[in-house]
């Protein structure tokens, strides 16, 4: 009776080591940043997955280091096969040549996705965005955009906003009458980034600045307004917080997925970024998480209340501005500077 | 003391020499190397260990700092082409032609991007425009000079600036001092003369000066508040400071994520000490404490408090009361006897306790981060920001070097007028 409990198991993983040469094929390491979201990657991928291969799905998680792909490819032991990316990286991967060229015909339609979503060395998955937050008990009246941020008149009270330039410097640009579809345009001028850094001193005695992506939702009892990432708000909303959005003037962007270059079994990986990629998977994902889905189809088996959570839905995304990685890797490292420079006057 | 007994073997021999016979000399003097070989060989894993952790990293370090091998590695023709310009008026086809030449040679795409980066870290831009070009080629091999020129220009009509020119001719060196440079706001024009960079973007000195100032400011409270501390501990019993100096360590034993925690908890708007401000009526509006210096001060203190009280304590618990009880009897006041003949016997627990938590501040960079505004952020934030959002690691190394270089130089100046006190820490 006593050696039962412990006997079952060795039996078990006796019986998976013999069954697992077939499965092997189908076994795959799939690196994300955990979390909340990884969590309902694993359910709306990595189960669905596991029940239509029998492979197994080990999850790696990590904090983005893509130091760590360009060491496996360089040292030609690549162990991950899929990994999250986020966008800034993908480019600049895919320019160094870290990661395996994506073929689309085993994907689907490209026309079926969002066009930022389609990248020659991936696949955009989901789409998340930096918004307005604010504390639904503290003001009465909703903001409307990033002038009524900057307007601490009507909307007295401290603002949260991210230390660095990155956003801020759309936000204070958007917040001074620029339109968002020439809000980069105007940017890569030195006047452009004078206005913009004349704008955020404007406000500068009012911010409370903010480091990592868990505090803007704590600092709802000290600020009135603060930008933060929608996935966090959401989270803060099922916790019962009267946190509320304000989508017009978001940025967003889309973490992807990609293979290292040199990954050992690509046909499986190939296959788990189709599955994942479906309509389907990804409004089950939806679900679990208020990212957008990239799959324009996925949006559609999403019902009204769903949608109204998600950067991707027509009504949150219709006054929403794509980050321009392309932008911040010229531009980036001067900017970034210079807001060092500003924040010490 | 010390220096007598350094001295006393090779004396020795000397003194040996006239009264004993040569032999005996000879194996004085084989017992002595042996005793000395010994003992360099007990302290050889150490010396490896340091050079292996510590000397090898740091020149590692300052070598990345001056190193510049991007642009020598990948366009040897172009370099030596624009060589031959001058600068100013619009570059030779040639250096057109050169440039697609050495960019199409490139292997793999890492060497691309990295140049890219290089370049982009002196003109903003220079990144979409070589990733630009370099996904575009070859060109055709037919075609001449002019025909480059032209394309290039079709492709991207950047090529007519002549920023990213002055910037390639400027870099075909392999080593440079331009981020040296850059971290002290100064910059290399295209003639090669050493200028202050814009106002705009000028930011290190002053991060540097933040860094030392705040490192000051915070081992100078440390002081005022572990003095005392440390003193009342020394008088207790040796039980009752025993439980006392766990209450000081256990936040020392504290992973320093959960103290900042903690301190975001008690400062912020609506915490602890906030609400105990406003209900005694002390303040009507909430006191600003946290993501600004006082925040960041406050938590640093907390901190560094152990790295004072510990050495302070021990110097304080060798010094006889008896001292104390003379001075009185000898008819000094308390008052007196304590600052003129206790404090100074504390000196040497002050600076060691003190150096201590300056020099462990100066690399703060997690407090600042998670408790400070952007204008509260040290030396080592930037440090941080250069390897893992910029990946412009000679920048990075470049910071750190002249970080670790004004600490040596304050630490010299420190041997230099406080040689005594040092001595007995």
């Amino acid at each position: 009776m006593k050696t039962t409990p412990t006997l079952r198991p060795l039996l078990l993983a006796g019986a998976l080591a013999l069954a697992l040469p077939a499965l092997a094929q189908h076994n795959l390491t799939v690196v994300n940043f955990g979390g909340a979201n990884g969590a309902a990657q694993k359910k709306a991928y990595f189960e669905a997955y596991e029940k239509a291969t029998g492979g197994k799905i080990t999850q790696v998680e990590y904090n983005g280091e893509q130091a760590r792909i360009k060491a496996m490819v360089e040292a030609k032991k690549v162990t991950w096969d899929v990994v999250e990316v986020e966008g800034p990286d993908i480019s600049r991967g895919c320019d160094e040549g870290l990661f395996e060229r994506m073929d689309w015909s085993k994907i689907g339609n490209k026309a079926d996705f969002l066009p930022a979503a389609v990248h020659d060395c991936g696949v955009g998955t989901f789409v998340w965005s930096t918004v307005m937050a604010y504390n639904g008990d503290k003001l009465k009246t909703a903001p409307t955009g990033w002038a009524d941020f900057w307007d601490v008149k009507k909307f007295p009270g401290k603002r949260g906003l991210r230390k660095g330039a990155r956003y801020n410097l759309e936000f204070a640009l958007l917040a001074d009458g620029v339109k968002a579809a020439d809000v980069y345009k105007v940017l890569a001028t030195k006047d452009g980034a004078d206005r913009a850094f004349k704008k955020l001193a404007e406000l500068k005695p009012h911010i409370q600045w903010w480091e990592a992506g868990a505090l803007p939702p704590q600092l709802a009892g000290d600020v009135a307004m603060t930008s933060a990432f929608s996935g966090r708000i959401d989270a803060a909303q099922r916790e019962g917080q009267n946190l509320k959005i304000t989508w017009a003037g978001g940025i967003y962007d889309l973490d992807f997925w990609v293979m290292p270059k040199g990954v050992a079994n690509k046909d499986a990986a190939m296959k788990f970024i189709a599955q994942a990629s479906s309509a389907d998977a990804q409004a089950d994902y939806a679900r679990h998480i208020s990212y957008g889905p990239t799959n324009t189809k996925a949006m559609a088996k999403l019902d009204a209340k769903t949608q109204a959570l998600l950067p991707t839905s027509h009504e949150n995304a219709k006054d929403a501005l794509r980050f321009d990685v392309a932008f911040w890797a010229d531009q980036g490292e001067a900017l970034e500077k210079r807001f060092a420079a500003w924040a010490a006057q | 003391m010390n220096t007598a007994a350094m001295a006393l073997p090779a004396d020795a021999p000397q003194a040996a020499e006239a009264a004993a016979p040569t032999h005996l000399r000879r194996q004085l003097r084989t017992a002595e190397r042996r005793r000395r070989l010994r003992s360099v060989t007990l302290t050889l894993p150490l010396l490896a260990f340091l050079v292996a952790v510590f000397i090898v990293p740091l020149a590692g370090l300052m070598v990345r700092a001056i190193e510049n091998p991007e642009v020598a590695d990948t366009l040897g023709r172009t370099g030596a082409v624009l060589a031959r310009w001058d600068g100013t008026s619009a570059p030779p086809d040639a250096a057109y032609a050169a440039l697609a030449h050495d960019l199409a040679q490139l292997q793999e795409g890492a060497q691309a991007g990295a140049l890219a980066r290089r370049l982009n870290s002196e003109v903003s831009g220079a990144r979409s425009l070589i990733m630009g070009t370099y996904r575009a080629l070859p060109f055709d091999s037919q075609w001449s000079e002019a025909q480059v020129r032209t394309h290039m220009l079709e492709l991207d009509p950047r090529w007519a600036e002549l920023p990213y020119w002055q910037a390639i001719a400027k870099n075909a060196a392999r080593w440079t001092p331009d981020y040296l440079l850059a971290s002290v706001d100064l910059q290399r024009t295209a003639q090669g003369e050493v200028v202050a960079v814009p106002a705009e973007a000028a930011a290190f000195r002053d991060i540097l000066l933040r860094t030392f100032e705040m490192s000051a400011t915070v081992t100078l409270i440390a002081i005022l508040i572990g003095y005392p501390l440390a003193y009342w501990l020394s008088t207790l019993s040796e039980r009752r400071a025993n439980l006392m100096m766990i209450l000081v360590l256990v936040p020392f034993w504290t992973s320093v994520l959960v103290r900042i925690a903690a301190w975001i908890v008690l400062l912020q708007s609506n915490g602890l000490i906030n609400r105990l401000l406003l209900g005694l009526g002390v303040t009507d509006t909430p006191v600003p404490l946290l993501f600004n210096r006082l925040g960041v001060v406050i938590a640093m203190v907390h901190i560094l408090l152990p790295f004072l009280v510990l050495p302070l304590y021990s110097v304080m618990k060798s010094i006889p009361p008896n001292y104390l009880r003379a001075a009185v009897s000898l008819g000094s006041t308390p008052l007196a006897a304590f600052f003129r003949v206790y404090v100074p016997q504390t000196y040497p627990g002050v600076a060691a306790g003190g150096l201590l938590v300056f020099i462990t501040a100066i690399g703060y960079y997690v407090t600042p981060a998670l408790l400070g505004g952007p204008s509260d952020q040290m030396l080592s934030y930037y440090v941080a920001q250069y390897t893992n959002v910029e990946v412009n690691w000679g920048m990075a190394a470049a910071l750190g070097s002249v970080l670790l270089v004004t600490t040596l130089m304050l630490y010299a100046v420190y041997r230099r007028f406080g040689k005594a006190e040092l001595n007995m820490g």
